[in-house]
């Protein structure tokens, strides 16, 4: 939703807004009668409504574009959050940076609680992130890739274009749990990103129950 | 790569940095709980005069006895609303780079607001009626004086920054000093539109 009093010139242009608003109601009880007013008064705030909420929905859509670097240079960006430590996650990165100079950057968002994140409360959740990406980038190294970390905003569309601005990947990698454990399928992030980026976007789907399984039954004796 | 792993390591004992794309900045989030608290505080105000209104389901409003100086107030609401306009000004100007504009703005935007106030201070004082009298005056006197708090307020911080643009102050990058008492001006003439709506109209 927009903030009418993001700016000096946008609370000015809410008293000018307002003025017109009050003047038709107003308008219509003195020349109609009371049944009018309240008619006018639901419509001009139902139309006000849709042009608050249309103010998000208007915003516009930041988009990088892939960088132009040496062929054999590859940039992969990874966002992943529990999922960043996936044998599946792994193996694509490995995929995509196979016979190139690579540089992988792993960005985990600092998932937080809505409330949290309004309060401003963010250091547990940027310190969950931290150690998730420390984990993750130790078993990257340990299957021989070279990857930086950082951890991103707690909104994983956002951290997505923090990191194309600095980073400039060819590539972006969105790692998530199976259909119906996912929050992020479940809210279209992989969607969005596509609609809004035009950056080539992977999605890995990291099933952790059934990889740690897996390892389970390999370890046990034959 | 071990040594990235050991970067992150050496850093887990600090506070994580700031996350600078943070959705909600400081000033941002400040602004939010603001104007959130103030409209709590008007939206109380506002909740006990319907509910008088409703409650005592007068065939006619303001109930007999109280007259509304409906044209004084409206005089006045449009010095507001011009303060309004002067406010913008003077912030559009020193964007410009015009210091006279600035100062021309502020001072009459200071006059505008400091004329509503002494008209409304005489308008209580020809009311008839004083805040004891019923829970009509009470819920009149406080929202027209609850707003009239927020015009001293909005004065203040006003009177400072004006001589401050006396005193050279402000440049075309550096104005937030008057961003601000402009945003909290224009937050107090849309309160004064609302009162004056439904309290002297409707």
């Amino acid at each position: 939703m927009q903030n009418p009093f993001r700016s000096e010139a946008e609370a000015y242009r809410l008293v000018l807004l307002l003025v017109g608003y009050f003047a038709l109601i107003v308008a219509a009880k003195v020349t109609v009668g009371t049944g009018a007013a309240l008619v006018v008064f639901a419509l001009l705030t139902v139309a006000g409504g849709v042009w608050l909420a249309r103010g998000k929905s208007e915003r516009p859509a930041p988009s990088a574009s892939a960088r132009r670097g040496p062929e054999t240079q590859r940039r992969v960006l990874v966002i992943a959050n529990e999922t960043v430590g996936g044998e599946k996650l792994r193996a694509c990165i490995r995929e995509k940076t196979e016979g190139y100079d690579e540089e992988v950057l792993v960005v985990v968002p600092a998932l937080n609680s809505p409330l949290r994140h309004w309060a401003s409360e963010e250091d547990r959740a940027r310190a969950a992130a931290q150690e998730r990406l420390a984990r993750s980038l130790e078993g990257l190294a340990a299957v021989g890739i070279e990857a930086r970390g950082a951890v991103g905003d707690g909104e994983p569309l956002q951290a997505i274009e923090d990191a194309l601005r600095t980073f400039g990947p060819d590539e972006v990698v969105i790692s998530t749990h199976p259909e119906g454990r996912s929050n992020w399928l479940e809210k279209g992030v992989v969607d969005a990103a596509r609609a809004r980026f035009s950056v080539p976007i992977t999605h890995v789907v990291v099933d952790l129950a059934a990889e740690r399984e897996q390892d389970t039954s390999s370890q046990r004796p034959a | 790569m071990a040594a990235h792993a050991a970067d992150l390591h050496a850093h887990e004992a600090h506070p994580p940095v700031a996350n600078q794309s943070s959705r909600v900045s400081a000033p941002m989030l400040g602004m939010f709980l603001f104007i959130g608290s103030e409209v709590m505080l008007f939206g109380s105000f506002f909740t006990i005069y319907f509910f008088d209104r409703v409650v005592n389901n007068a065939p006619e409003w303001p109930p007999e006895g109280f007259h509304r100086p409906v044209f004084v107030a409206g005089l006045n609401t449009a010095i507001l609303v011009t303060s309004s306009f002067t406010m913008h000004w003077a912030l559009q100007a020193i964007k410009r780079g015009s210091r006279a504009g600035l100062q021309a703005g502020l001072v009459l935007t200071l006059a505008m607001g400091t004329t509503f106030l002494v008209t409304q201070m005489f308008e209580y004082a020809r009311l008839g009626f004083a805040p004891r009298d019923g829970a009509f005056a009470s819920t009149f006197y406080g929202l027209t004086g609850l707003h009239g708090a927020h015009v001293f307020v909005g004065l203040s911080l006003l009177a400072v920054a004006t001589v401050r643009s006396f005193r050279g102050h402000y440049s075309p990058e550096h104005h937030h000093g008057v961003e601000i008492p402009g945003i909290y001006w224009h937050f107090v003439d849309v309160m004064w539109i609302v009162v004056y709506a439904t309290v002297y109209l409707l």
